[in-house]
């Protein structure tokens, strides 16, 4: 009996260690990438991952939180790049040198969507002149109010239209959701009410036949979306895996990468979800799009001033 | 069943296994000392651990997530994002569940019988597991209710383990985030794998338990 | 002859009250000893400190010649048992009850089989191996106790009133169990009939409010006590 006993009591402590190393991180073979929930759950990631691995063996673990959460998470050190939308929070964190090497990967435009009937009479004006009508006609709009990147682009338009976020959240008519993209485009639907949308999030809830809405503004400058890709600064959290974060920039900016950005999603939804942007803003295909990027997420005329690229300046050649 | 689903439905009872006999190691010993030893303070240990019964899995996860992060105390150890951090985060949430249930399973049990054990030629620690033995119907109970408050949380699962495809997603983390992602067929199909796996162990336990 | 168990000076205090008070006793080898004395007396209390359960306030077990209170103690164990006078049992089968004293020394599950069928027929139980220990009579479970200790060979038995609460039927049997037994083991009866201890014992203690006020061979004690309380006890002027 005696003998029993210890015998399972080895094989449990034995199987309790191989379970704990099995599911141990393997430093070297993974990188951890913080990403805003809209990018992440249009699947492309999961995607990229899988060619990722494929290509270098090495597992991209992307962690989807919003864009101020990410970039919270990578000041802690909890992670060893960023891919984020939020130009304005991405400045302070340069600035903080808590990370560099930025560099713009890809576009899209945001979109004012709604009820099909379009009760506020939005369709095809501009950003600022929809919201305008919206809050003339006390039109239901339902925000993310996550500090999400797109709820960050919610405000400023706001703002751009002449009405502060703090003074709306008393409207009856402004309601914050505090959710995800989803969950936000859900209440809108069944509330019948506006919102901003990234379009990723909307074409799968489209085509999957959850949300009864429209797109009513969906260009302009107003509506443009960013995305960049940062390391962290190795200074701050020498553990991190920082050549492995440089490689992933490196492959997210070459041709295969670009490619794989703007290829996504044309099979499911006819057109792609997201555009490359690298070779738009170097070759300054469409000069109008690429100044408005310029203007949109440029900081001191540059996708990542000097003092900001980690040595890594043939990322900007 | 996909490959990609059976992974994670194995992924979870992995998780919330390792977690489960991670908590048995300090649970049991702590239970035999609270059901069976009379101490000071032992009624306010005991009802210290009925009251963390229902300790939320939110305010767990934030806590150990400013543990685990690199910025925070045991930011060294690197178990963030990682199983490891989710094992140790449902041990810690279920630990007041096994006490709490085997406690008073031990204490429903006859001390004498640890003289009885004793007279047949028990040490003490042999006296204190026959004991247990007496209460293992209840001893089992508990392991069944905590581990299925294990594999259905999802608190400690997202922040700890980050829900990262192929490492730390598991069947709560992935039917947040298919409802979130308009992947409804997805999350059904997960929350039916998961309902089976709780109330078939429950059924099968009291199948077991009956004389 | 041997002396297998000594107690020297053993005292016992529970809660402040003595209840046991400078107790002297040589248990000889081999040898079926009664302790008798009316209720209360601080029989129960002597056996458990004589199966080292409970640890003597003062006073030192010297078993075989050794003492017995140290890292050993689990040693001893194995080689004295008690059977309860409420006796007490796993919720289990007979045969696990039977089984668990000797799972702890070793036996291979073949050796235990053997064993328990031995015992089972020696209390005349041979069918009630799997038998709940719940559903049984309390004259069968009293004799399952009985099995369970003799199945472990103990050097010394300690029998706590072993036929209290029993019929005639059954306390018969137990005497003629006990009487069997005591030409393999060493036994110590504990009763308060003293009918019962001058049919089975070679010697008698007489034990009184913690004291052991006398002890001699059984012809002896009933024939010319030497203390006055003994003469009052075994004339029955006691209850």
């Amino acid at each position: 009996m005696k003998k029993r006993a210890e015998v399972i009591t080895f094989i449990a402590v034995v199987t309790f260690f191989i379970l704990i190393v099995a599911g141990a991180p393997q430093s070297g073979t993974q990188l951890m990438v913080a990403t805003t929930t809209s990018l992440y759950d249009s699947g492309l990631l999961d995607v990229m991952a899988e060619q990722y691995y494929e290509k270098y063996g090495v597992h991209l673990r992307f962690l989807a939180l919003g864009s101020g959460q990410s970039l919270e998470h990578a000041r802690r050190g909890d992670a060893d790049a960023v891919l984020v939308h939020a130009p304005e929070l991405e400045n302070v964190f340069l600035s903080e040198n808590a990370g560099g090497a930025r560099k713009i990967i890809a576009y899209n435009f945001f979109a004012i969507v709604g009820p099909s009937d379009d009760p506020a009479g939005i369709e095809n004006t501009s950003p600022t002149e929809a919201l305008h009508r919206i809050a003339q006609t006390k039109a239901t709009w339902v925000s993310r109010g996550d500090n999400s990147g797109t709820n960050i682009r919610e405000k400023s338009l706001w703002a751009a239209s002449g009405f502060e976020s703090e003074e709306l959240s008393d409207e009856d008519w402004y309601l914050e959701s505090g959710s995800g993209m989803g969950t936000t485009l859900l209440i809108a639907s069944e509330r019948g009410a506006y919102t901003l949308a990234d379009m990723g999030t909307y074409l799968k809830y489209r085509a999957e036949n959850l949300i009864d809405l429209k797109v009513l503004v969906g260009e302009g400058k107003g509506l443009l979306n960013v995305y960049s890709v940062m390391a962290i600064n190795p200074e701050n959290h020498p553990h991190l895996n920082f050549q492995e974060a440089v490689r992933f920039i490196k492959f997210l900016i070459s041709e295969e990468g670009q490619k794989l950005i703007g290829e996504f999603g044309v099979k499911e939804y006819g057109h792609p979800l997201f555009y490359p942007a690298v070779q738009l803003l170097k070759e300054n295909l469409d000069p109008q799009l690429a100044n408005w990027i310029r203007e949109c997420a440029f900081f001191d005329d540059s996708e990542c001033p000097d003092q900001y690229r980690l040595g890594q300046d043939e990322l900007y050649l | 069943m996909s490959e990609q689903l059976f992974d994670l439905v194995v992924r979870s009872l992995w998780i919330s296994g390792t977690a489960l006999l991670l908590a048995l190691t300090w649970s049991l010993p702590l239970s035999l000392l609270l059901g069976l030893k009379k101490f000071r303070g032992r009624k306010i240990l005991i009802s210290a651990f009925n009251s963390l019964l229902g300790i939320p899995t939110v305010a767990l996860g934030l806590t150990l997530y400013l543990l685990f992060s690199h910025a925070g105390p045991l930011g060294f150890l690197g178990i963030l994002y990682t199983p490891v951090a989710i094992i140790i985060g449902q041990a810690l949430l279920i630990t007041p569940i096994i006490v709490s249930l085997l406690t008073s399973a031990i204490e429903s049990v006859d001390p004498n019988l640890k003289d009885l054990a004793k007279t047949l030629g028990a040490s003490e620690r042999q006296a204190s597991l026959a004991i247990l033995g007496e209460a293992k119907k209840g001893g089992i109970l508990a392991g069944v209710a905590a581990f299925n408050r294990a594999i259905s949380e999802l608190g400690i699962a997202l922040m700890v383990g980050g829900n990262l495809a192929g490492a730390t997603r598991v069947m709560s983390t992935e039917i947040a985030r298919g409802v979130t992602t308009g992947e409804m067929a997805l999350s059904i199909q997960l929350t039916i794998i998961l309902l089976l796996i709780v109330f078939g162990l429950t059924v099968l336990v009291n199948l077991a338990g009956k004389d | 002859m041997n002396v297998i168990m000594e107690l020297k000076k053993v005292t016992r205090e529970y809660e402040g009250k003595s209840a046991l008070c400078g107790i002297n006793l040589k248990i000889k080898h081999g040898e079926v000893f009664s302790l008798i004395g009316p209720n209360g007396a601080g029989k129960t209390t002597l056996l458990r400190i004589m199966a080292f359960l409970d640890k003597p306030t003062n006073g030192k077990i010297i078993y075989k010649g050794k003492e017995a209170w140290g890292p050993n103690l689990t040693k001893y164990r194995k080689k004295v048992t008690m059977v309860f006078q409420r006796p007490l049992f796993f919720n289990s089968t007979v045969f696990d009850n039977i089984a668990y004293g000797l799972k702890l020394r070793g036996y291979s599950s073949e050796e235990i089989e053997q064993k328990v069928d031995n015992v089972l027929r020696l209390v005349k139980m041979e069918d009630f191996q799997e038998r709940s220990i719940k559903k049984i009579s309390g004259g069968e479970q009293q004799r399952v106790a009985m099995a369970r200790a003799i199945a472990l060979n103990p050097e010394l038995l300690l029998l706590d009133e072993p036929t209290a609460n029993l019929d005639p039927a059954n306390t018969k049997l137990i005497e003629k169990i006990i009487k069997k037994i005591s030409k393999i083991t060493t036994v110590v009866v504990a009763t308060h009939n003293l009918f019962q201890a001058k049919r089975l014992s070679d010697r008698i203690g007489c034990l009184l409010s913690g004291r052991l006020i006398d002890v001699g061979n059984t012809r002896d004690i009933f024939s010319r006590p030497r203390d006055e309380r003994t003469k009052k006890f075994v004339r029955g002027e006691f209850f």
